[in-house]
Order: structure tokens, then sequence, then C-alpha cells
């Protein structure tokens, strides 16, 4: 079908602390093997960490573009110490390649030159959308916690502005971000003598209930969701309904596999109740959901009715 | 020195009149719907009783704000413009504000309005506060419950309006506007539809042994042994177990209020221009006794004296207190 052989793929930043070892491994493999147009890089979450693999960043884009990858750079989401007001104006400097912009500091910096919203900037509506067209905007990542009706509105807003439109159809959600570091606090510390102790949790520190249920899990100042995202049943939707990029955020599982599965679901080269076999077996025991898609708590599951 | 102005809760029109008689300079409220972030039953405005009240504030020289500090989903914006043009017409004094599209359509249509940045925009920054200053004519900006007081002096320098800090109340430690926690359990947004942990939602069920636990939508946020107080089960002030705390601990923060009274010098030399009192959803007694002690404090800065700061200690005596952020970077 030819308007889905349009659709990009594309990965998010690594929410989490991995190693500048593991990234370079993971990234090697992306550029190589994964069925992904397109490749978010740069540390989003704590600015502590972005020492430990910025060294990295010229090589990791070389390779990723040499793969046939396109490269963006993403900004951090929160910004409030100098060291993160300097990464954002540096950030927003740049001429290429392209940026993704997660906090209205780098909006300023960047002033009408062309960039993406990234998905903590809050672009929920055409009007928000439409004043962000207006300052440069090209393209723009919806939060994850809209609902379809309002996913079409402001996808079709959107693309009648000329920019395109990306949504998160796998992976942890994010719902929350703090000044305050849970992964430190876990472990009786601050944020200031962390001694990066999320570098532990690959997929996110888990949260139970005291009746032992998980719940949550915590990547530094972030709180994300226990379930994965999984949108690959609604993505025909999305795409009908002119969404043009879908994001896989990284998690610690075998994300070139993730990624072939949805493209080849997307290619109709696999049906969707078996690619969604696949995912479960990819995935492991981490529960999957679309609650936010389907306007219900975001950690449900609803089933997809069969395709008449 | 700042004016230092005193911005109160109403939750409802007898706690306008309450904060208004209690000496506020500011009363802040929202209408019976989704455009505000406390949209919970029983509180807020309809249109005619925010004329009566705007009508009731003004004889007495105290300012009304008008929160439409929700983000509107695609689809729905017109409930947002709707509520601007209401509140223009009824007079208020200012639109407090998040989202990008609603400042720009106020700033466009009511340019002679005030807009002042809700907290739930999340601007922690200078270059933040002037991106909104320079594109929608912010005049104040509510910053986050997040930082220091040394960084409030900074940011003051640095950019070109009022700043208005939280002083009193709950203690919100997510980035707010950023939170889709209550969302994820409920299915009820925080930012597009201004719920927070939603009552109806909340469930308490006592075991045979007297002991206790707090429920939202199903999930259990806390337990009590039978001596212990049941609170409120708000996600991010629950106890949850982790790898490393098999024994259940607050992962985020204890159940405990914001009281920055004994910073209120330091906060007005810092240049801080006005003081939020949180607590819209609380009682017309909470409002008067907290609204008088704080305006009584404030006068006693302004003219010179010495504030009697424990009187404001001892409004939140019994219940546990924090300075949060703005005491120390150790909170982070």
């Amino acid at each position: 079908m030819a308007v889905r052989e349009m659709t990009k793929l594309t990965l998010g930043p690594i929410a989490y602390h991995w190693s500048a070892d593991a990234r370079r491994d993971f990234y090697a493999r992306i550029a190589d093997e994964a069925p992904v147009d397109e490749v978010y890089l740069g540390e989003v979450i704590c600015s502590k960490r972005a020492p430990f693999h910025e060294a990295d960043l010229p090589a990791t884009i070389d390779r990723l573009e040499r793969g046939g990858k396109r490269v963006i750079l993403s900004t951090l989401a929160e910004v409030m110490l100098k060291r993160e007001r300097k990464a954002t104006e540096d950030l927003a400097a740049m001429d290429t390649p392209e940026i993704e912009i997660n906090n209205a500091a780098g909006l300023f910096a960047r002033g009408k030159r062309p960039h993406r919203i990234g998905p903590f900037m809050n672009a929920y509506n055409e009007a928000t959308i439409a004043w962000m067209a207006g300052q440069g905007a090209t393209h723009v990542c919806l939060p994850s916690e809209m609902p379809a009706p309002a996913v079409a509105v402001a996808t079709r807003a959107a693309r009648d502005l000329g920019l395109r439109v990306e949504v998160q159809v796998f992976g942890r959600a994010s719902l929350a971000v703090s000044a305050r570091c849970y992964h430190a606090r876990a472990h009786n510390r601050t944020k200031d003598n962390c001694q990066f102790v999320c570098e532990q949790d690959l997929d996110g520190m888990p949260l139970r209930t005291r009746d032992d249920r998980p719940i949550l899990r915590v990547n530094g100042i972030q709180t994300q969701s226990e379930s994965y995202i999984d949108l690959l049943p609604e993505s025909p939707r999305l795409i009908a309904d002119g969404v043009t990029h879908l994001r896989l955020m990284p998690q610690a599982v075998d994300m070139v596999s993730v990624a072939s599965v949805f493209r080849d679901a997307l290619d109709d080269r696999l049906g969707v109740g078996d690619a969604e076999v696949s995912l479960r077996d990819l995935c492991a025991n981490v529960p999957f959901s679309n609650g936010f898609y389907h306007g219900q708590a975001g950690y449900q599951r609803i089933a997809m009715s069969a395709p008449a | 020195m700042s004016l230092a102005e005193l911005i109160c809760p109403s939750g409802t029109p007898a706690a306008l009149r309450t904060a208004v008689d209690a000496g506020a300079d500011a009363v802040y409220c929202g209408f019976q719907d989704a455009t505000n972030a406390r949209n919970f039953p029983g509180l807020n405005f309809t249109p005619d009783e925010l004329e009566a009240s705007v009508a009731y504030a003004h004889a007495k020289g105290t300012k009304v704000l008008l929160a439409l500090n929700t983000y509107p989903p695609a689809g729905k914006v017109d409930l947002w413009r709707q509520a601007a043009d209401t509140g223009a017409r009824l007079g208020v004094d200012a639109f407090i504000v998040a989202d990008m599209g609603v400042a720009h359509y106020i700033a466009r249509t009511y340019p002679a309005v005030r807009l002042h940045l809700s907290v739930q925009a999340a601007a922690s920054s200078p270059e933040a506060i002037r991106y909104y200053c320079e594109n929608f004519g912010i005049k104040r900006v509510v910053l986050p419950r997040i930082l220091t007081i040394p960084e409030i002096r900074q940011i003051r320098k640095e950019i070109p309006c009022e700043i208005e800090t939280f002083i009193f109340g709950n203690h919100g430690l997510m980035v707010e506007g950023r939170c889709s926690l209550t969302n994820y359990l409920t299915g009820q947004s925080t930012n597009m539809d201004g719920v927070c942990s939603p009552a109806s939602d909340v469930e308490y069920t006592r075991q045979a042994d007297g002991s206790m636990s707090s429920q939202l939508a199903g999930f259990t946020i806390d337990c009590f042994g039978p001596d212990e107080k049941a609170g409120y089960p708000t996600i991010c002030k629950g106890r949850y177990t982790a790898p490393h705390r098999p024994d259940g601990y607050y992962a985020f923060e204890e159940p405990i209020s914001l009281n920055l009274s004994r910073l209120l010098p330091d906060l007005i030399d810092a240049g801080v221009h006005a003081f939020k009192i949180e607590g819209r959803q609380r009682s017309k007694s909470y409002v008067r006794g907290v609204v008088s002690a704080f305006r009584a404090a404030i006068d006693d800065i302004r003219a010179g004296r010495q504030a009697n700061i424990a009187n404001l200690v001892a409004l939140t005596e019994g219940q546990k207190q924090t300075q949060g952020a703005f005491e120390t970077k150790k909170w982070r």
C-alpha cells in the first residue's frame, strides 16, 4: 500500500543511563540491521549523564548516517541549571543535524530556524501546533497521553500546515519529570551525590504497590509507565489519520527485532495478529498498554475489534 | 523591595469573599470545567457567580485572576476560548495560562488584559520565561516549586516580568504540566481534564486487624497500620516497594505541606513580587486562617517590622511541613 511505504519508523532517544559501551554496541546494530528511518540521539532526562556519552556522539551520528538513517538530536526535557541552559543553547545553535526541542528554553534559543517539537512540549491541539508552525516547527511529536480523536484532529491540522506528525507506538510512556532524582532517593542519596545509581536499571527501576502489583518505573528524575505502549494494531488508523512517523522508544529488549516486526506489519509482510505474537515473545513479561489512545486509563490494554 | 502581593485560593464564591475579607491582594479561581487545573466536583464558578465575585472583589480593591491553565486537547479548543471571552467580558484582572495556543489567542484578542504564566507551563529557566514574555506579553511567571532562593534571585535578574512563587499548601513535586500519572491509572488527565487523583476513584479498605489501605482506581497507593492516620491516595505521595526498598517507602515524597513562612523575608529580598497560597479545594475557615496570618506577616515586613513567623508555622502544626526545594539543593 503506497501510503504505508511513506510511513517512517523512528527510534526515540535512549531514556536510560546505558553505559557508553552499551550505547556504541546498540547503535552499531541499529545502524546495520534495524529497519528504522530516523534515529533521535542525545540526553533528554538528566544533564549529569551527558558527559558519559557526548564524546561518542560524532562517531555515532556518522555510523548511523552511513547506515542510511537520518539523525536528529533531542534536547533536555528539563532546563534549570547553568549546564542545562548551556547544553540547550549549544544544540539550538547547530545547523546539522536536525534538532528536536523538548523545553521552551530550546524554542527561545532556536528562534525561527527549523526544528522539531518533541513529546515534552505539550503540543496538544491545533491552535498550539499552528503557533509552533509559525515559529519554524517542521515536525511535531504528540504527547503520548492524547486520545485518538484528538490525535486525528491535531494531525490533520499539522499536516495542513505542512508539518510531519509523530506518535510513540512502542515503549514505556513518560508519565512525569521532577527536579528530584527518585533513583538517588531510593538509595538514600540526593541528585548531587547520586553516584549514577540509575545505571543499574537498564529498563528503569520497578516500583510495586505494597500489595505487590507492578505500577511504575523510575528513571532518574523521570517516572515512566510499567507497561510498554504498543500501538501496532492501531498503526493503520494512525497512518490513515495522517501520522507520518511512528516512534519506538529504546527498551532493554531486542530493538532490532522490534523494529523489524513493526516494519513488516506496516508493509503487510506480517499480519497484525502474528506481529503481536512476535512482539509479545520479544518483550518477555512486560505488560502492553494502549489505554491512553483509547481514552481509558493508560495502563489498560484495550482489545481491538477484528477488521470488518 | 517588591510589593509582595498575596495571591489567595478561591474554590467557591464563599471562599472568594472570605479571602477578600481576610486581606487578599488578589484571588484566583476557575470555571466549572476542564479549563482549569482544579476541575473537582463542587468547586469553581459559573459565569454568573464569577460576575458577582468580580464585583465583590473589585469593590474592596482585590484583583481577580482567572485560571485557564490546562491544555486543550485538539478539537476542544473552543471551550478555552469561550472561557477567555467570558472572563474578559466579566472584567477579570488577569488570565493564568499554560498552553501556547490559549496564550496566543488571549494576547491577540484581549491585549489589554494581563497574562500570567501558570506553573503548569513549567518555565524554570530565564530563557523559557523570556520565550513566553516575548511571544505572548506575559507579565508574571508562576515559578515551579523546584528552585532554590539563589536560583530565583538569578532568574529575576534575567527576565522582564514579575515572579510569583508558591508559599504555602500542597507540595507538588512533579514538574507541573508534565504529569500524566493520574491519567495512567484513572483515564482522566491532569493536563487535559484538570484532574489529579480524583475522589471518584478513591477507596479505603479496612482489614480485620484494623489496618487500612488506600486505593486509586484499584491500585493500592498506601497501607496504614491500625494506629496510623490514613492519607489521601495521591499517586506521588504513596508508598511503594523497589528492589532496594522491600518494605515500602515514599518513592517520591512524603505527604507533607509546603510552608515557606520562615523564608518570606528572603523571598521578598530575592525580588519575588507575589506569593501564592495553594488550596482552592480547602474550606472557608482554612482560607480565613491562612490568608489572615500571611496578610499580617507581609504587612509587618512591608512596614519594616519583625513578622510574627510563629503564627504561620503554627498553621501546619501537627502536620509535616517542608521548605522543599526552596531552602536547599539537597531536596533534589
